[in-house]
């Protein structure tokens, strides 16, 4: 009785989340599958798999020739992992201070660094840009990283602050009693404990920062600097009626941050059952 | 930090000036991401090789994002050497605000007629501050092989294209018009404002509008929606979904018999099609009947003033005014057609086709870029929203004709 | 406690780097542009001061009162389908890959997260490739189990269209709340549950009873996550049916009704002025329901320290 109830619950289990996991790579798949296929073909019968009689890599020879895609991923890497750098640790560092210590103007301060994410950051786009070109930081990646930093922090402070509050006061006072310095407990006791929160964050600062488009546009759209999002953008413009060509170039984009995010996702994870081993 | 970033424009501008020696490179701002090839393959080496020692670099930007895009970088000082210039009122305000420099003087100018230079002057013609590149002339391109098989001829009046429509609707073969109204801009482009000219009669009705004198409430202004209305049932299925690469694609696969185009199309219809094209003007009332084409001034280029190598750039717009640049570009691109006062050959037979009819029809430009667009509510957003009401059938000719007018009036004081 | 030290640096240490980049890269910024709403240019081009005039018109001229009272329903109807159907799923996702011993969790977690990192420009493409009417996948799929007839063009029809990119704007983003609430469940301590079933307590009425009043916190968290994302979108509706987000503005939201002020649009140039006005309203609204979370839900959630 016991287990059949069991075996049921899991076949319940499996059938939703199947469902689910197939709603959310049908799409991937259409894309990945169709930019395989002839002209004709993606037209004609955009579910079939590419066969021998419709293969066609048009596409991906089209895109090839276009722009330099290994540079423009380089430089999407370099930006995003350095932004995700600045933010979880300096994140993490203004979190534990408001969440830790009691002073005047805690909560304002946790205000004003909540500010941010309630407005769009590319509303101050003229005078960021502005200040990047009298730092004559326009068209490098540093200026990318700065911005996203900015863009990244609030909600990283938001989240993390949260999940601090969660770690046990005894512990953090039985370090304090050892005598170890706040920096000390910071870095040795606290940030272990809140990986899986600072994994969380990594992940929703990496996503809106590799796709953005705006601030590649505005603050460096030179051709050694350009990010992937930026240049698979231009091509698809470029290209809108050619779509294998276009297809293709989608492909391209969704690989690496697939490969990122496969990558990521065992880290993550690893982060957060770490967490929950109490 | 004004003072600052002065400061730095002002060493920076020092800076270039001592590495004269060395080669100058102008960059271009443009939304034509199209043609970046062109510019790459064609254009730009032909340039340099006759000018030694100036480079120059073609940076386009999305069309949706260039507007935008440039004015953030015009304001903050990092925009390129040479702006592609909008017609009318968005390149006027650049001027306005000092981000485009006058260009009155530059000896190419006078290969230029004063409507060719229409778009990119002061309201009074005194500045001119882009040099003309080209211009789009609107129509319709068909399927030759189809109107073949159908045994269509081509047709020159409105019932005759009517006619036309129903012979492939009947048939079946083929989808009547390929235009969906998803992205709306070409219900208002290739629709309200290729069909119009023939009923208020190009200029005459577009400067009366400006002046006053002709309301979008008259009989002219609303009979093209009434038109537009009667397209809804010859376009394909789910019209209301379909973008503009959607229609481009139902053509070009030899699915839809007519596509209402802009000449801009026939680079890629070229490429992407399999079977032979032919165009024809907006047919007319009746047979007989003068007719009017919309021969858009669209895209010119001008100075940025902030420019450390204003002397080059004007070589380099000098040398887009000359005879020279222009066969290069109407070639390169057929579907542009240079504005240059020399007759310039054109190899493509569409092409040819295209600005034949400016022998023999009356050339306009779209009636809402001049002057109507300047205030709130914008004409030309609300024509895009009215044109694509219209073929959807949510709102009556009538009642858009009405709303314009009301819109129009709330800010323009000749319509008051 | 730490509190009792007179000068604490660390504290300053532990603030400034974070203070430093957001107020020079975010905050100086923002409030240059935000002030422009109590600016406005006259006709002879100078720039004056002029209150709230431009908030006055902002709501009492019907041409921008009407565009913004409809973009901020059509805001809030996207944020009623994301507190509906995205959270919900995303409970219900992560609850059930939380089971332990679950075969193939690893794999599920990752597919259903993918969606989530893919850019607004290839959802948009995707999706209107796969609800085009006329390549047919989803006009196709309906004819498959003959219910074609309940196919429409739903992105052009103005009753469908913003439902339809909300929903598709879940598909997206239902990986976050199922990370998050995901992440809030496996850190509930094996002790609580061993003893809850010890009680007797298993199954849906163990996860009423005991595991969601335990992560009620993160479903707070979620929420105002989701309302602060929904009430800045932009991305999704611009990508799929333009600035003017069509069809004949049902798609519009406060995100592209200011893109669309700001920064001009074709033959309507950019208004700075406006444009700042809407931002500082848009502001303002997701301000009270910040404050709303941070002083009256967050301070009566309870905590576990586990």
């Amino acid at each position: 009785m016991q287990a059949r109830q069991n075996l049921g619950r899991t076949i319940a289990a499996h059938a939703v989340l199947i469902t689910w996991t197939l709603v959310a790579l049908f799409p991937v798949f259409v894309i990945v599958v169709n930019s395989f296929k002839s002209r004709k073909a993606i037209f004609a019968d955009p579910l079939s798999l590419p066969l021998p009689s419709n293969f066609d890599m048009v596409g991906y020879t089209t895109v090839m020739h276009q722009g330099d895609f290994f540079q423009y991923f380089l430089n999407s890497m370099i930006v995003t992992v350095g932004s995700l750098f600045c933010v979880l640790l300096f994140g993490a560092m203004a979190a534990f201070a408001l969440s830790e210590y009691r002073f005047k103007g805690n909560t304002l301060m946790g205000l004003y660094l909540a500010l941010g994410i309630m407005i769009p950051i590319r509303l101050g786009t003229v005078a960021i840009l502005q200040m990047m070109v009298a730092t004559g930081l326009v068209n490098t990646r540093t200026a990318l990283v700065l911005v996203y930093s900015a863009q990244g922090l609030p909600l990283a402070v938001f989240i993390l602050s949260e999940f601090m509050r969660t770690v046990s006061d005894d512990l953090k006072n039985a370090g304090r009693i050892d005598g170890l310095s706040e920096y000390t407990i910071f870095f040795r006791l606290v940030l272990p404990l809140v990986r899986p929160a600072m994994a969380t964050v990594a992940v929703f600062t990496m996503i809106p920062i590799w796709n953005d488009l705006w601030f590649p546009l505005i603050l460096a759209p030179g051709e050694e600097v350009k990010t992937i999002t930026l240049g698979s953008q231009v091509f698809i413009g470029q290209f809108v009626t050619d779509w294998n060509a276009v297809l293709a170039a989608l492909s391209l984009a969704i690989l690496p941050v697939l490969v990122l995010y496969l990558l990521f996702s065992r880290q993550l994870i690893r982060g957060i059952t770490a967490g929950a081993v109490k | 930090m004004t003072k600052t970033f002065r400061l730095a424009l002002l060493v920076s501008t020092a800076l270039s000036g001592a590495a004269w020696a060395e080669d100058v490179t102008l960059t271009i701002e443009s939304w034509r991401n199209d043609d970046l090839v062109i510019w790459q393959d064609t254009i730009i080496p032909a340039f340099e090789a006759a000018n030694p020692g100036i480079k120059v670099v073609f940076a386009p930007t999305a069309p949706a994002e260039y507007n935008a895009a440039l004015n953030a970088k015009l304001d903050a000082g990092s925009a390129g050497d040479l702006i592609t210039c909008r017609p009318f009122d968005a390149s006027l305000e650049l001027y306005n605000k000092g981000h485009l420099a006058d260009l009155s003087g530059l000896a190419s100018m006078a290969n230029f007629s004063p409507v060719a230079k229409s778009a990119w002057q002061t309201d009074d013609a005194a500045a001119t501050f882009c040099v003309p590149m080209a211009s789009v002339i609107h129509g319709f391109i068909y399927n030759a092989d189809a109107f073949e098989a159908l045994g269509i001829a081509v047709p020159t009046t409105r019932d005759e294209f009517f006619a036309a429509l129903d012979t492939i609707k009947a048939d079946g073969t083929y989808i009547p018009m390929a235009m969906g109204t998803n992205d709306q801009w070409e219900a208002a482009t290739m629709g309200y404002n290729n069909i119009g000219p023939n009923y208020w009669h190009g200029e005459e009705g577009r400067l009366a509008l400006i002046a006053g004198t002709q309301k979008l409430t008259d009989p002219q202004w609303v009979a093209p929606y009434e038109e537009l209305a009667r397209w809804g049932a010859y376009l394909g299925d789910g019209f209301e979904a379909q973008t503009y690469p959607d229609s481009q694609n139902l053509f070009t696969l030899g699915r839809a018999a007519i596509y209402p185009a802009g000449s801009w199309e026939i680079s890629g219809f070229n490429t992407q099609a399999t079977f032979k094209m032919g165009a024809f003007p907006p047919p007319v009332g009746a047979a007989g009947d003068t007719c009017y084409i919309s021969d858009h001034t669209d895209i010119a280029i001008g100075l940025n003033p902030a420019s450390a190598h204003g002397d080059q750039a004007k070589v380099f717009l000098d040398w887009v005014g000359s005879p020279e640049f222009a066969t290069l570009y109407a070639n390169a691109l057929p579907g542009f057609f240079s504005l240059n006062a020399t007759p310039v050959v054109m190899q493509d037979p569409l092409a040819q086709e295209f600005v034949s009819w400016r022998d023999k029809c009356q050339s306009s430009i779209r009636s809402t870029y001049q002057i109507l667009s300047r205030g709130t509510p914008n004409l030309e957003t609300e024509t895009w929203g009215a044109s694509v009401a219209a073929i959807k059938g949510t709102e009556t000719p009538a009642d858009a004709g009405a709303r314009l007018q009301a819109g129009l009036a709330s800010w323009y004081a000749p319509q008051q | 406690m730490a509190s009792r030290r007179p000068l604490r640096w660390h504290i300053a240490v532990f603030l400034a780097p974070a203070l430093l980049i957001y107020s020079a890269l975010m905050i100086i910024p923002l409030f240059g542009t935000l002030t422009e709403s109590l600016m406005n240019v006259t006709e002879a081009g100078e720039r004056v001061f002029v209150g709230l005039g431009n908030f006055a018109t902002l709501f009492g001229d019907a041409l921008w009162s009407d565009a913004f009272w409809n973009a901020l329903g059509n805001n809030t109807w996207f944020f009623v389908i994301h507190m509906l159907v995205q959270n919900p799923i995303g409970i219900l996702l992560a609850a059930i890959l939380s089971t332990p011993r679950l075969r193939m969790a690893a794999f599920y977690r990752t597919a259903i997260f993918i969606p989530t990192v893919l850019s607004f420009v290839i959802v948009g493409f995707v999706w209107k490739l796969i609800l085009s009417p006329i390549w047919g996948i989803a006009p196709g799929m309906l004819d498959f189990i003959g219910l074609k007839s309940l196919f429409a063009p739903w992105l052009g029809k103005e009753q469908y269209a913003l439902t339809t990119l909300a929903l598709i704007s879940v598909w997206q983003f239902i990986g976050i709340p199922m990370m998050l609430i995901y992440a809030a469940l496996l850190s509930i301590p094996d002790e609580v549950i061993e003893a809850a079933e010890m009680d007797g307590i298993t199954g849906a009425s163990q996860f009423w009873k005991i595991k969601l009043p335990l992560i009620l916190p993160s479903i707070g968290i979620i929420s105002i996550l989701t309302f602060v994302g929904n009430f800045n979108a932009f991305d999704l509706i611009y990508v799929a049916q333009g600035a003017l987000a069509g069809p004949d503005y049902a798609t519009d939201i406060l995100g592209t009704f200011l893109y669309r002020t700001f920064f001009g649009f074709q033959l309507q140039l950019g208004d700075p002025h406006m444009g700042a006005t809407i931002a500082t309203a848009m502001f303002f609204i997701i301000l009270t329901g910040v404050c709303v979370y941070l002083f009256l839900i967050q301070t009566r959630l309870r905590r576990y320290q586990f």
